[in-house]
Formats: C-alpha cells, sequence, structure tokens
C-alpha cells in the first residue's frame, strides 16, 4: 500500500492519519525543515526533528504545539514507525522515515548532500520509496565545492573594503544567511545583517553554530565609517528598497543556485552572481536516490518531468511526479521553474 | 583564452560604462598585441562566419556529455543559449589554457572551417577539454559566430583612445573596416589603431573609409520647424533613399565599396566599377546605392531644382525600385548576368569626404555639395568627351530639393510612398561632417514620411489558413517595456500581423518558429524572441483592451530586420510618443 499520497491539503500518510509539510491547516502535521513553505502556520500538532524547535518556535510561534525527535529517535503512531534522519539543507532538516507492515519510504523534504558545517549533513536512508524533490533537476545544474565559493566571496568582499565599498550580499534569511556567515573571513571587516537575518542567527548560535559576531544593519547611520569595509547579508527583498540607501556607493552580489545562468544572474541585475544553492544539485539528486536503494521514486516540486523521464528511462526505476504546493520560500522562489 | 574569458566574465557582469572601460583598458594592456587585435575584432562586433555546424556542435556535445537528446534540449531550453548550455552541460576540466586569444583563433579554431563532419567530432572535444568552464563558453560563442557582449562600438573605441592616448574619433577612422569579413586581426594591425597621431594621418592609405556621419530622427510638429530649425534655407534638403548607404573610395588607381556596417562590399557591385576610371583618385563619396531602372536623365535634369514647383510628375519618373529588389540581390551567393539584368544598382551621390586627397569633412555642407555637383557633372561630361561606354549611368545626384517654407516641403515630401522613399533628409548647411550619431559639429536629421513604424519582436505564433495552413505565418510582435539593462525589462505584446513576407521569408520564419518554440497552447507557440521586424501602421491609438495599452491599425511586416539584435528593438516608450 502506499503510505503517503498526494491531497489537496499536503502530502498524506493514510494509515498514520497525518499529513507531511501540509500546506492547509490540518490536526496532524510532521514537519521536515522550517522553512516558510514546509512549515506552515495552523497545525493542530506539529511533530519536527530536535534540531528544528529552535528555528520554528521563532517563525511561527514560542508556544506553538510542537513535539520533537532527536535524530534516528521512532515513534510509533497508529502502526507506523516514524523517524527522523538528517537532510543537510538546514539546521533542523530532516528526511522523513515512515515504516508499516515491511515497508519503508522516505520523504525527504528539501535536502543537500554536500557537508556545509551548519547542520547535520544529509544521511542516506534505505528505502523501498523515496520522495525526492527536483529544485535543481537538470544536468546543467552542477555546484563547485562550497569552499571554492566561499574563497569567491571573499575575494570580492577584500577587493571592494580595498576600494572602500560596502559589499551587500543578497541571501535567504534562513539556512543561506548563516552558512555564509560560517564561511566568511572575518578579518576582512565589519560583518553586518539585516533586521530578518539577525533573529535567525541568534538560534544558530544557541545551537551550537559557529556564526560570527554581526553588527545589526539598523543600528548603523548612514556613512558610517564601519560600512566602508563592511559586508551586509540581506534578503533578497531589501534590493532597490529605501533601506538600501544607507550603503550609498555599494557592490552587491546575490547567492543562490540559480546564478548558475548567465541570464538569471543578468535578469537579477547585481553586480556578482554566487552559486551556491541549499539544495542538491543534479549529480546529488542522482547519488542520493541510488543510495537509497529504492525502486520507487516519487518527484516532488522542481523540473518533475524531467527527472520522472531520466529516472525511468537511464535508471529503470518506477518514477512519478508529485503534486505539491513547496517551493515557494528559499531558492526555489527565486525563479519558476 | 583566460585572459579573454576573464574579460568577457568582467565586461558580462556590470552595466557600468567605466567598469566596462577599466575591464578593456586592463585587458588591451596585459595582452600581447595580437591577442589585443582579435579582441577588439570581436569586441566592435566583428563576426567571422559560423565555423562549425550547430547540428554538428549539439551532436558532439551530446555525446561528449553522454546526454541523450532530449534531455539536452531541455537543458537548452532552460539555458536559452547553446554555447552556455554546451559548457555547463560538458565534464568540467582540470585544465584552463593560458594560451591568449590570438592563437586558439589562427591555431586552433579558425581551422575547423570546412573540416569534414568525423573530423570535427574527434578534434572539438580535445580543443574543449583544454577549457575551464568559463574559457569553453566564450570559445563555443566563437565558433559559432554568436559572440556578443554589451559593449557598443563606441566604448571599444574610447578604451582603445585611452590605452593610446588619442582622440576617440581619431581612433573611429583607423577603427573602419576592421570588423569586416575580410580583414584578419593582426599585432600590428592592432599597433596602428593605437599608434602615436602622425602629421600626415589625414592622408588615408588604401582603401580605408570615414566613419559614416549618422542622421537623427526628426519628430516635430511642422508649426515648431521653423523655430527649432529655422529658415529652410539654412538646410540641404534631400530625398531619403530606401537603399545601402555607401563610401565610394577611389585612391591609387582603385575603387572600393564600403557599406554602412563597414563591409568591403566592393565586390557585390561589380556596376560601381565603372567608375574606377572615372573619378580621379583621393576622392571619397558618400552616397546611397539603390536599384536603379530606366533613365537616369528624370534625376539629372532636376539637378539643381530651382523651382518649387517642380511637381510630381517630374518626380514619378525616379526609377528607384523597392528596397526588397536590392535585399533579394544581397542575399545572392553568385551575381549572375541574369541578377544584374534584373537589379542593377546606382549610387546616389550625396557628400564628398575626400576630394584631392585631402580630408573634406571639415568643410561646410555647402561646399562640399558644390564639389560633390562640380565633380558628379564632370564625370558624367567626361564620359562623352572621352568615349567612355555609354551604359547605364552608376553615378547621380542626389537631387536637392527646395521650397518656398517648410509647409511647401511638407507637401513635396507627400509624394515620399509613390517615389519609393523615406521621407527626407535635412543636413545643416554649415554643418561639418561627423563621426557616427553625433551632433556636435553638425546634423543631419531624417525627417521619414510614415512615423508609424516600429522594430518589434516576434513572441507568439500561430498557424495559417488557406496555403499557409501548415505554416506559422500568423505572428504577435511585441516591444520592450523598461532600459537597457533594467532586470524587469519585458517584452510585451501590442500587435499582430501576417502580412508582408514573400513566401521564402515564411518558410523560413516557420523553421526558426519551430526550432524556437518554448511552449504550446492549443495552435499557439510562444517562442524564443530571436526575430526583430519592422512593423508598418496606419494609425495608432491608446487603447484599455490591450494590454500595451496601445492599438495599431493594419499592422503589417514591413521588412524583416536581420541586421537588429533583439535587445535593440524599439521600446513601449517609443510607441506612447506616437500617441502624441
Amino acid at each position: 500500500m502506499d503510505l503517503v499520497i498526494a491531497r489537496p491539503e499536503g502530502l498524506y500518510c493514510p494509515p498514520g492519519d497525518f499529513y507531511i509539510d501540509p500546506w492547509r491547516p490540518v490536526e496532524r502535521a510532521v514537519i521536515t525543515h522550517a522553512h516558510g513553505d514546509h512549515a506552515r502556520w495552523g497545525m493542530g500538532h506539529y511533530l519536527a526533528a530536535a534540531d528544528s524547535a529552535g528555528v520554528l518556535r521563532s517563525r511561527i510561534a514560542a508556544d506553538m504545539p510542537l513535539q520533537t525527535l532527536a535524530y534516528g529517535e521512532r515513534l510509533e503512531h497508529h502502526g507506523v514507525t516514524l523517524s527522523f534522519h538528517p537532510a543537510g539543507h538546514v539546521l533542523g532538516s530532516a528526511q522523513v522515515r515512515l515504516e508499516y507492515r515491511g515497508e519503508v519510504w522516505v520523504a525527504s523534504g528539501d535536502y543537500k548532500v554536500e557537508p556545509d558545517g551548519t547542520c547535520v549533513p544529509f544521511e542516506p536512508v534505505r528505502c523501498h520509496t523515496f520522495i525526492t524533490e527536483s529544485t535543481f533537476g537538470l544536468p546543467i545544474y552542477r555546484w563547485q565545492p562550497q569552499a571554492e565559493i566561499f574563497t569567491e566571496v571573499n575575494d570580492w568582499w577584500r577587493a571592494n573594503a580595498a576600494a572602500g565599498r560596502p559589499s551587500v550580499l543578497f541571501c535567504y534569511a534562513f539556512g543561506k544567511a548563516q552558512r555564509i556567515l560560517h564561511g566568511l573571513d572575518e578579518s576582512i571587516g565589519q560583518i553586518v545583517a539585516h533586521g530578518s537575518v539577525e533573529p535567525l542567527n541568534r538560534v544558530y548560535r544557541e545551537a551550537g553554530i559557529r556564526i560570527p559576531e554581526t553588527l545589526y544593519a539598523g543600528d548603523l547611520k548612514k556613512n558610517d565609517p564601519r560600512l566602508r569595509q563592511a559586508i551586509v547579508l540581506a534578503p533578497p527583498s531589501a534590493g532597490g528598497s529605501t533601506w538600501m540607501r544607507r550603503f550609498g556607493d555599494y557592490s552587491d552580489a546575490f547567492a543562490s543556485g540559480w546564478m548558475m545562468l548567465r541570464g538569471t544572474r543578468r535578469r537579477r541585475g547585481v553586480d556578482r552572481g554566487f552559486v551556491l544553492s541549499d539544495h542538491a544539485d543534479w549529480p546529488g539528486l542522482l547519488w542520493a536516490i541510488e543510495q537509497t536503494g529504492a525502486e520507487r521514486v516519487m518527484v516532488t516540486h522542481g523540473s518533475v518531468a524531467v527527472l520522472v523521464r531520466y529516472l525511468r528511462e537511464q535508471k529503470g526505476l518506477d518514477a512519478q511526479g508529485f503534486e505539491t504546493e513547496y517551493g515557494e520560500e528559499d531558492d526555489s522562489a527565486a525563479e519558476p521553474t | 583564452m583566460k585572459a579573454f574569458a576573464d574579460l568577457y566574465a568582467r565586461l558580462d557582469a556590470t552595466t557600468s560604462s567605466n567598469a566596462k572601460l577599466a575591464a578593456m583598458q586592463f585587458y588591451f594592456q596585459q595582452v600581447p598585441a595580437a591577442d589585443a587585435a582579435w579582441a577588439v575584432y570581436f569586441l566592435a562586433g566583428g563576426r567571422p562566419r559560423q565555423l562549425v555546424p550547430s547540428r554538428l556542435l549539439r551532436e558532439t556535445a551530446m555525446q561528449a556529455a553522454a546526454l541523450p537528446e532530449w534531455l539536452f534540449e531541455e537543458s537548452y531550453q532552460a539555458v536559452g543559449d547553446l554555447a552556455e548550455t554546451i559548457s555547463l552541460l560538458l565534464p568540467e576540466s582540470p585544465h584552463s589554457s593560458d594560451e591568449g586569444l590570438a592563437a586558439w583563433m589562427q591555431d586552433k579554431l579558425l581551422p575547423l572551417r570546412g573540416l569534414p563532419p568525423e573530423a570535427l567530432a574527434e578534434r572539438l572535444p580535445r580543443l574543449w577539454a583544454q577549457l575551464d568552464r568559463r574559457s569553453l563558453m566564450v570559445c563555443i560563442k566563437l565558433i559559432t559566430g554568436a559572440f556578443r557582449v554589451g559593449v557598443s562600438k563606441l566604448l571599444v573605441t574610447r578604451a582603445l583612445a585611452s590605452v593610446g592616448g588619442l582622440d576617440p574619433k581619431r581612433v573611429a577612422q583607423r577603427l573602419v573596416g576592421y570588423t569586416d569579413l575580410s580583414h584578419r586581426p593582426s599585432a600590428e594591425g592592432y599597433r596602428a589603431l593605437i599608434a602615436a597621431e602622425s602629421t600626415d594621418e589625414h592622408a588615408q592609405r588604401g582603401g580605408q573609409p570615414y566613419p559614416f556621419f549618422l542622421a537623427h530622427p526628426l519628430q516635430l510638429p511642422l508649426e515648431e520647424f521653423d523655430a527649432q530649425l529655422g529658415a529652410p534655407a539654412d538646410w540641404l534638403v534631400e530625398w531619403k533613399w530606401d537603399g545601402i548607404r555607401a563610401q565610394l573610395v577611389k585612391r591609387d588607381g582603385q575603387l572600393w565599396v564600403w557599406s554602412r556596417g563597414e563591409e568591403l562590399v566592393t565586390e557585390r557591385f561589380p556596376e560601381l566599377q565603372a567608375l574606377a576610371a572615372r573619378l580621379p583618385d583621393g576622392c571619397v563619396i558618400d552616397g546611397e546605392i539603390v536599384v536603379w531602372k530606366g533613365a537616369p536623365e528624370a534625376l539629372t535634369e532636376r539637378a539643381p531644382v530651382d523651382t518649387a514647383t517642380a511637381g510630381s510628375e517630374a518626380l514619378k519618373r525616379f526609377a528607384v525600385q523597392p528596397f526588397a529588389l536590392l535585399q533579394q540581390r544581397i542575399g545572392r551567393k553568385t551575381l549572375t548576368a541574369k541578377v544584374l539584368e534584373q537589379a542593377p544598382v546606382a549610387l546616389l551621390a550625396y557628400d564628398l569626404l575626400e576630394w584631392r586627397g585631402e580630408d573634406w569633412r571639415q568643410h561646410p555642407q555647402q561646399q562640399r555639395r558644390a564639389q560633390l555637383e562640380a565633380l558628379v557633372a564632370e564625370t558624367t561630361a567626361g564620359d562623352l568627351l572621352d568615349g567612355l561606354p555609354a551604359g547605364p549611368e552608376v553615378l547621380m545626384l542626389s537631387p536637392r530639393l527646395e521650397a518656398r517654407d517648410w509647409a511647401d516641403l511638407a507637401r513635396q515630401r507627400e509624394a515620399s510612398r509613390e517615389l519609393g522613399v523615406e521621407g527626407m533628409m535635412l543636413k545643416a548647411r554649415d554643418g561639418q561632417y561627423g563621426v557616427g550619431r553625433t551632433k556636435d559639429v553638425g546634423t543631419w536629421w531624417k525627417w521619414k514620411v510614415d512615423p508609424y513604424s516600429v522594430d518589434a519582436v516576434l513572441i507568439y505564433a500561430q498557424r495559417g489558413h488557406g496555403r499557409r495552413a501548415s505554416l506559422y505565418t500568423d505572428f504577435t510582435f511585441a516591444v520592450w517595456e523598461g532600459a537597457p539593462g533594467d532586470p524587469e525589462r519585458k517584452l510585451v505584446p501590442f500587435a499582430k500581423a501576417y502580412s508582408g513576407l514573400t513566401d521564402e521569408e515564411m518558410r523560413k520564419v516557420d523553421a526558426i518558429v519551430r526550432k524556437t518554440t518554448v511552449e504550446k497552447f492549443g495552435p499557439v507557440r510562444s517562442v524564443t524572441p530571436s526575430l526583430v521586424f519592422e512593423l508598418g501602421f496606419e494609425g495608432i491609438a491608446a487603447s484599455s483592451r490591450h494590454k500595451s495599452g496601445i492599438a495599431v491599425r493594419f499592422p503589417r511586416m514591413l521588412r524583416w530586420r536581420h541586421d537588429k539584435p533583439v535587445d535593440d528593438a524599439d521600446t513601449l516608450e517609443s510607441l506612447r510618443e506616437l500617441l502624441g
């Protein structure tokens, strides 16, 4: 029997009678991670990995009805054994493993296979059926190691600082920003964070992740001399707003997997595009799918048709698409696919 | 290749002219002259013919990337650029060739032309393996002939001028003809571009033409002409011919013909060679090549025209043929006797840039014109005296038009369509001959008869009806909303059109529509914008029913602008200006 089916409210587990990352209010929600398109407001009861509790409580509500499990810890509900396993996407992100009468399904939510130092790395979980995302499901997407990207970011920052010009780096406030902070070379200058980034930095620090000291942008006046050597982390929505005026003549950049393409980079209209994604690239998707040993693969948000056809024709797997409403907050929102 | 790829990346990454200038200066100063020579060639718009057929490029890339064709196509559709797609799909190379652009062009890429498919399939992957991803993309763009990066020729000129410590106008002059297909960039050629100014610089060598002086569109209500332009007597007024702008260069007993695109087109127009014997050395004429049939007297009799009343009766004897005929001729690979007979050309001369080996561009327009008239008269007279063979006249004056006042000229102008001209040209009598589209030393206005004409981009196509049933021939056209470089810039549809193309053009467009389809909605396909057409229409009005806010009357395709990149198509703003 199918342990997960697509329903108008979200992905649903019939024997367990609960939803995974539902997009409409339901009684029981199992949450893979705290990005807004996966963890929404209004559920009767939330179950999530312990590492995501901090972000969930800061984003949804401090007193939300949240129950957590450590990675690997098992819980039985209506005969379904449920456990969370690291997805390597952001702090607290998890794959959900479901076992019922000897049948194992894994819903991976969003995942990334390269370890990044700010969350527990992705762990393949053996299963019969694997539910995978496909945000970057085209062979044109192949990431460089993140160390190379951080060298590029630091070089860009250093060159701007030498010219006495602030560096404004647009990136998503939760996950990407902390990952970049983790990789910045603090010796170059001051690190400044936008108001939407700052609270998440606190949660990461409390979870024991090394995040360098940051100044809150709101505390700095225009022409503050510290800005001239500073790097500023801001969400993409801050671009073009009056908030930007305080930085005077600055250089800007955008960090996202979509920066892989020249056209996207140019449409963004920023000086630099850094190819840094919290999602698996094409080889990463194929590797993860293979590692699960699954013969059946359900493909969600992204290049569904392409990945389904490729898995069927080239890998001989029983692959099919799942309609979902994910992909509205993080990387996936940058460009419609 | 790496240094050139870095330059490309820097130019591509910024919209600031200063940053682009700095990047080019840096490159020109860093690399050997031979590399700089090739870089100038490409940056200034030089396009060698495609070295490897696209089909073969795709197949070789698919094989090297070990991908099925459908996945390659899906990728291509996401990327929208063949060179970039291939560079993203091939296995990343650990190598990064430090060999310069010149060595790559001369030793590796140019020799690819004409190789048999098997040889290419074997050689291409070996070349690719020497390049990092960025260099690879640039390399493939050089192979496909689709290299384009956001710098204008003017900007390249400025960069070179600053490297050589020269006046940009001087560099512009030296650059003329640099991107012509027949020209092979070389270290010496590059050094000559930035060499210190010499005293006899004005004495042009060889067949070098001058940079063309370009006109500005005149969009004024007639009532304002007097206030803005002064009396008609201050202007030299001519018809605006719909042909090919050209310079005839006669030096050292030889005649060269250059088109406005700074392409050497001497061989395209063998008729004009008759002038080599008749024109004196050290003489450069600016004019328009048109297809001309019939008696030349219609024109020569009318030059100069001294009565304002010379009505359109005389004008009807003009024998200028439609531009389409000229375009067909240009499209021919070989000029057969039949073509020459069906579409004979002539040059309608309107300016004299060099006379007796002297640069005349700083002389006032009227003085140049007077000398030009004398020259043409002499050339024609010499015809009889020397007993040169009579034949179709190939050099004629573009006649001066005179009138009591602007209103009178406007009336004369109404005959434009009938005469096959685009309207009138107004040239300041005292003006010098400038460089490019400038107004600092003199002004040329083009006062076009049909203001309702825009260059629009084809974005949707639908199958036609009747005999065009199987072809995509009904198109939706769009113009740009937003300034170039604006990230929000988008194409806004404003008109549908399905007439104006020849059958052959229709078939070509149909093939392109099928190849560039992005999505299908029932019978309609959206396409990757790549085709620009000049659309003509009879009326324009504001409309709340249309997305663009504009409705046009009787839109039709006037011509296919092969020469116009999509980015240069017109804007919604320019359409709104037509609303008045």
